[in-house]
């Protein structure tokens, strides 16, 4: 009821962040997976860092290894946006994003990190909606998805991750 | 283990009952509301414009086109300490119309994010009046979601924006909180805040800190180094309404004294809190927060009420709570406080005033408290603007 819905997400004719015409997203878009990071492979938080003019920390690839039940470990790729937001994206032992966590003065670009799930948390976030017009924390726990998102204006903090995704042994409060 | 945080919690309410200095003067003496003086506006914490509001206090301001008398008073603004700047619906313009901000011939919109919503449209200059105090040529933003279309770079935290009185449940927000500028220095285009928008559509650009929808209280011509809100306790059930004021200056008159109240230095806006033997550094006050948002159910011990409730994201279930906040200066104090049920709470739906709401901040760690309103019942909390001076030492800070 109070929620609005935004429609379909019109496309102008730049892309966030590059500043570059439409026609050129469309190359971009064929020559890297460009859309999405959650549930995708290693190669989509290249584009993210693309998307995001970011730098990238990781280490080797053993940045912030997480200790599993079985032994196995996941590995954490740091993007620091050029607008102060960090970007942490966790891959599995298998090489797939399994969750994301991010903290600084701005909201990260969900559109891009979320991917094939944005319009699931969209909608979830969107549709919230109680008794009482509120303003609080958001804190989406659905089959599938989870995001959280908190903070105050000028410091945000969240993540989003995929339950079933979760390596074996991983608890979500890894993801920070 | 959960009975054991209980018994510590409560035993830790009881000896700070009966310790001085223990700080969290909520159960001791009342504070005195302001209600006379220049530098005054009355505020009430009801159901708002909607009239479903719960935890918000609202205020009046007046807005003008600049250096004219041609005026609108605005009522049911939310006042935020959360924020900074003014921002104010399209469609609560009934009678005036504001000049257009531009940037190289085009017009200037911003987007703002808040924490669970996006306000978004142009951004226009008034003359602002609040109580008695009045601030010229203030950039403000008008909220519109037709006047030009929010760019992707505005939707992409996937919020729903909050430009209507149905999305918002108030007629504007005024954001009077620990910085001047909404955006800072700088503002590159890159934070994808502020953008032009010819006809062709909106894209970022730089914003000039002189540009920035500012917290009007910065340029008042006098008591400009902050605010002091004011508001009455308020019983555990709740209550339909309570009035309070909102008190501009901090020591620049003689009824805007610190007094007693001690000074939680915030250079980076946040304070620390320290509950259970944990330390939370990420924490804040904010009147635009409704409800104790903190933790969870597994620290808590409360249940939180379900997705599909009538109180989603609330606790709903009760308990007393002591906690610590420490400013970056190294003063701390204790906070007791209560939780009781949401369900409880709504229950009676003329209540507005609830002081014992309450919600978790996360579901896994990292967690934060973030001050809601109702920690403002029964205190005046002051809250010094970035560079200011003051009586207390340079802002940021929050006094209590």
């Amino acid at each position: 009821m109070r929620k609005k819905d935004l429609g379909s997400i019109q496309s102008r004719g730049w892309i966030p962040g590059l500043r570059i015409p439409a026609t050129a997203l469309m190359m971009v878009v064929i020559a890297l997976p460009a859309w999405a990071s959650l549930g995708g492979d290693s190669s989509t938080i290249q584009a993210d860092q693309v998307h995001m003019q970011g730098t990238r920390s990781m280490s080797s690839g053993q940045s912030s290894a997480g200790q599993a039940s079985a032994g196995r470990s996941y590995t954490v790729q740091e993007i620091q946006a050029a607008n102060g937001t960090a970007v942490r994206e966790y891959l599995s032992p298998e090489g797939k994003v399994f969750a994301l966590a991010w903290n600084g003065p701005r909201m990260p670009d969900l559109r891009q990190l979320l991917g094939g799930y944005f319009e699931q948390y969209r909608a979830a976030v969107q549709a919230k909606s109680g008794l009482r017009m509120t303003r609080e924390p958001v804190l989406i726990d659905e089959a599938g998805l989870v995001v959280q998102i908190g903070g105050r204006v000028r410091s945000y903090t969240g993540r989003a991750y995929i339950p079933e995704m979760l390596p074996q042994g991983v608890r979500a409060e890894e993801i920070q | 283990m959960r009975e054991m945080k209980i018994f510590v919690s409560l035993a830790m309410c009881f000896i700070c009952a009966f310790l001085a200095g223990c700080g969290g003067s909520s159960h001791t003496t009342p504070n005195t509301i302001t209600s006379t003086g220049t530098n005054v506006a009355p505020i009430s914490v009801n159901g708002g414009p909607t009239g479903d509001y719960a935890d918000a206090a609202f205020a009046s301001v007046t807005l003008c086109v600049p250096g004219t008398s041609t005026c609108q008073t605005v009522d049911g603004v939310l006042v935020d300490t959360g924020s900074f700047g003014l921002r104010v619906l399209s469609s609560a313009f009934t009678s005036i119309s504001l000049p257009q901000q531009s940037s190289g011939g085009n017009p200037v919109a911003e987007c703002f994010t808040f924490l669970d919503s996006y306000t978004w449209g142009p951004v226009q200059t008034a003359d602002v009046q609040i109580g008695s105090e009045t601030a010229s040529s203030v950039p403000v933003q008008v909220l519109s979601d037709t006047d030009f279309a929010a760019p992707p770079d505005c939707t992409s935290s996937g919020f729903g924006s909050a430009d209507t009185l149905d999305t918002l449940g108030a007629n504007g927000i005024v954001g009077v909180g620990l910085a001047a500028q909404d955006c800072g220095d700088p503002c590159p285009a890159n934070y994808f805040q502020y953008f032009e928008c010819p006809s062709s559509g909106c894209t970022p650009i730089a914003e000039a800190l002189g540009q920035q929808v500012v917290n009007p209280v910065a340029l008042f011509a006098t008591d400009n180094n902050g605010v002091i809100v004011e508001l009455p306790s308020v019983s555990a059930g709740g209550e339909a309404s309570v009035n309070g004021s909102l008190v501009f200056g901090i020591g620049t008159e003689s009824n805007n004294a610190l007094g007693s109240a001690s000074v939680y230095t915030a250079p980076e806006f946040g304070l620390t809190t320290s509950y259970n033997n944990q330390t939370y550094p990420e924490s804040f006050i904010d009147s635009g927060s409704n409800g104790y948002f903190f933790l969870d159910s597994s620290l808590t011990g409360l249940t939180t009420c379900g997705d599909n409730t009538e109180e989603p994201g609330f606790y709903c279930s009760g308990q007393n709570f002591s906690a610590t906040n420490q400013g970056s200066n190294g003063t701390s104090g204790t906070v007791n406080f209560s939780i009781a049920s949401a369900q409880t709470l709504f229950s009676n739906g003329n209540y507005s005033a609830l002081s014992n709401l309450g919600g978790p901040s996360s579901n896994s760690a990292p967690y934060y408290f973030d001050w809601g309103l109702p920690f403002f019942f029964g205190k005046n909390v002051f809250v010094a603007i970035d560079g200011a001076n003051t009586p207390g030492g340079t802002g940021p800070y929050w006094a209590y």
